[in-house]
């Protein structure tokens, strides 16, 4: 899959300098459009001949007269050929914004189209598909509300054989999709929803896919928790969704990357996750961490993290819900060897993308929060020391690593006891040389439950000039009363 | 981050879970100024915390982030032509042929030659188009089938239908897989290219070669008299078979005479020779 994307062609001059400031744009861009939530993307397949890549080639702009007579050629033309030409010259032009707004304020062009799409004429039908998915990709919702006459032939051929043309309107479908609400609105009565549960069917691995990919940009809309995510639960798709998430020959990651983050989103809406789990959401998803911890370990970890980050979030909120406790009366997820498989995914988070730390370990605090067995896991696979490893990542990362040891030490002694001797006092006083008033907190807290359940620890954390570390603090207003409190038990013991 | 080395061997063993060792809270563990509760915490759509993953994946989805592959080549093989009869299209590409087939030949309507784009809608243009017996049924109860798959609403006429598709489902006025059966005579027999809607486009169900005048017609008047009575008996067994389909039962498209009277008997639909008109015809009894 990772190397398989069609003919998304950009030129190739550009050194790694170049491609590695167009990456820190791109990024902050979309940074900056989820803090104001408008993080909209889109999907082009844009299968240029060979020669045509390079700059120099780069199609021209296409004027009224131009659309018109390409129009007029496609559509009536004599020699098949010829009108097959036309399309693809205005399909070319249509690459450029410019032309596009030409196109949808021409009289009739969307008709004509529409009316190509639909045409007994193969070769025909798809050159017309593609000039409808490069006006799909475009930025303006005018130009996605103007394609709305072709939706319902997009999607009667979703139930068609022609597995190219059916992926080609899966993305255009897709595009349209996250660009305007309009186009949703119409789409949904138009019977979206069925056609996709129907199409997910289909035993082709690029449909898939680009099923996937539509599914996630409906499933991202505003309005989905309420008007979408209610139907698709009510449909087979959620089964569908999860049998391309087990593990095993047939699992392919660029489909499961595109319904893992499906599945993100309707859980992550909350709206009606015990039904997720009791269709095994939970040991489905569980069963696939164990697979990617393995992938990591015979180094397969292209593109990984993309697929690791939605099966994260969704472990992590559905371990949330209350049916987890209720079903068959246990927790769906108590194998141990989801904790070793997280902390493979740790490590391979922290050579390669530190950024989605929080998130492995906001999991790993959901596992143990509840769950003496996992406690007792992380303390008899050794695992606290390389926990202790992430401290000086971040202060977010910090905050967590130190909420699972509370997790942890508040169980009771004989987890405390289990924590010491070891480096979690030295640990501790470290981090209170922090000047984070969370990450302190945080520690002292810790501190706190290890005074209560292993005394002889007082005696220690004296002697290594605990008393100076604490007061640092004793005159923040967050940390106070907690500083101060430490310091009588510490006195008294 | 150092793992420790029996880590990897614990993950390729087998499910266990660990034996928890005993949990003894003291209540002075929550006691006040101290506030920790071990929790699962819940994060919501837009939460800043899924901000750093969300922007990988939408890098992802903008390709930036991975190499980006030339576009494989699309196999040629030496010219070849389309070998359903009657079609005379040339390809040298697999890919091509296969999208022309399955536009042109895949769901192809065998008593008009009309392709639709999937079964579905063939399903339903054989039912309502060229079955007898839907038409005498349609007078009495509601058998227009919504086009949309997954709803369920049935109509009296193809109008009524229409009407639902647009009001309900958004569908354009003139959408071209839902052509109202004109009721031509036989000697004006469908011609290609001659819907009475025609656009700037070709409709999907005609086809582009000269047909052949339809062998056979589908207005209501039907003239039995140049066929063999067998072969009409089994296209009546099929229209019924369908039909009944239709109404809820669970046969499929059956053949044999024995199936067909099961069928007719348990859902009280018979037939009468009707003398007048020298032909059979089917009417449900009541």
């Amino acid at each position: 899959m990772w190397s398989r994307r069609r003919g998304h062609l950009r030129p190739t001059v550009c050194g790694v300098e170049e491609l590695r400031r167009r990456r820190r744009e791109q990024e902050a861009a979309l940074r900056k459009a989820r803090r104001e939530q408008q993080l909209v993307s889109k999907r082009l397949l844009r299968e240029d001949a060979p020669e045509e890549a390079g700059e120099g080639c780069v199609a021209a702009i296409l004027g009224e007269a131009e659309v018109q007579q390409f129009l007029r050629q496609a559509q009536r033309g004599t020699e098949e050929k010829e009108r097959e030409g036309a399309l693809v010259s205005l399909r070319r032009g249509l690459q450029h914004p410019e032309t596009q707004q030409t196109f949808i304020q021409l009289e009739g062009s969307m008709r004509t189209l529409v009316g190509l799409l639909t045409s007994n004429q193969a070769l025909l039908q798809l050159e017309a598909a593609r000039c409808l998915h490069e006006l799909s990709h475009s930025e303006q919702s005018t130009i996605a509300e103007a394609c709305l006459p072709a939706t319902s032939y997009l999607l009667t051929y979703l139930s068609g054989h022609s597995s190219d043309f059916i992926e080609l309107c899966l993305y255009t479908l897709g595009n349209l999709i996250v660009e305007s609400e309009a186009v949703r609105r119409q789409l949904l009565p138009q019977g979206i929803v069925p056609a996709l549960a129907a199409c997910i069917q289909s035993p082709h691995v690029a449909v898939l896919e680009a099923l996937g990919y539509a599914l996630s940009q409906l499933l991202q809309a505003k309005e989905a928790p309420e008007k979408i995510i209610p139907s698709i639960l009510a449909s087979t798709l959620p089964q569908h969704m999860l049998q391309m998430l087990q593990p095993g020959p047939k699992l392919n990651p660029g489909v499961a990357v595109e319904f893992a983050w499906c599945l993100h989103y309707i859980i992550c809406s909350q709206v009606s996750n015990p039904l997720l789990i009791g269709h095994g959401a939970l040991s489905t998803l569980g069963l696939l961490l164990l697979d990617l911890a393995g992938a990591v370990q015979r180094t397969e970890d292209a593109g990984l993290e993309l697929l690791a980050c939605p099966v994260l979030r969704c472990l992590s909120n559905l371990l949330t819900e209350a049916a987890v406790e209720t079903v068959g009366g246990q927790m769906q997820l108590r194998d141990e060897r989801v904790v070793a498989a997280l902390f493979i995914l740790l490590q391979f988070f922290f050579q390669k993308q530190p950024s989605l730390l929080p998130e492995g370990l906001w999991l790993l605090n959901n596992l143990t929060a509840n769950s003496p067995s996992f406690c007792t896991s992380l303390l008899s696979l050794d695992l606290i020391e390389p926990l202790l490893q992430l401290l000086p990542v971040s202060n977010v990362v910090s905050v967590m690593v130190l909420t699972v040891l509370c997790n942890v030490a508040e169980k009771g002694p004989a987890y405390c006891q289990r924590l010491w001797p070891g480096p979690l006092l030295p640990t501790l006083l470290h981090t209170l040389a922090f000047s984070d008033t969370e990450v302190v907190g945080q520690s002292l807290e810790l501190l706190h439950l290890l005074f209560l359940y292993q005394p002889e620890a007082v005696q220690v954390f004296l002697q290594q000039s605990g008393l100076q570390a604490l007061e640092r603090h004793q005159e923040e207003a967050q940390l106070q009363d907690r500083v101060y409190a430490l310091r009588q038990t510490a006195l008294q013991g | 981050m150092q793992l420790p080395p029996a880590l990897c061997a614990r993950l390729a063993a087998g499910p266990g879970v660990a034996e928890p060792l005993p949990v003894e809270r003291d209540p002075a563990a929550g006691a006040a100024p101290f506030r920790f509760v071990a929790r699962p915490v819940r994060f919501p759509r837009e939460h800043e915390f899924f901000e750093d993953g969300d922007v990988q994946r939408h890098l992802y989805l903008q390709d930036v982030l991975m190499q980006v592959a030339d576009a494989p080549e699309k196999p040629r093989v030496p010219a070849f032509a389309c070998q359903v009869a009657g079609c005379c299209q040339v390809f040298d590409a697999l890919d091509d042929y296969e999208h022309h087939y399955h536009t042109l030949h895949g769901n192809v309507c065998s008593f008009c030659k009309r392709a639709f784009p999937s079964g579905h809608l063939l399903d339903a243009h054989i039912l309502e188009w060229h079955d007898s017996l839907f038409q005498i049924l349609s007078e009495r109860q509601d058998m227009y089938q919504c086009l949309v798959e997954g709803c369920t609403e049935k109509f009296k006429t193809s109008r009524d239908r229409k009407d639902h598709l647009v009001r309900i489902h958004l569908y354009p006025v003139d959408f071209r897989f839902d052509k109202p059966k004109k009721n031509r005579s036989p000697a004006s027999a469908e011609v290609p290219g001659d819907s009475g809607e025609r656009s700037e486009g070709e409709a999907m169900e005609i086809c582009s070669e000269p047909v052949a005048a339809s062998p056979a017609p589908a207005g209501e008047r039907r003239t039995y008299s140049h066929r063999s009575v067998s072969k009409l008996f089994l296209k009546h067994v099929l229209n019924v078979c369908s039909v009944l389909r239709i109404l809820g039962c669970t046969l499929g498209r059956c053949a044999s005479h024995t199936e067909f009277r099961k069928v007719t008997l348990g859902k009280k639909i018979g037939f009468r020779f009707c003398r007048r008109r020298k032909s059979r015809c089917f009417r449900s009894c009541e």
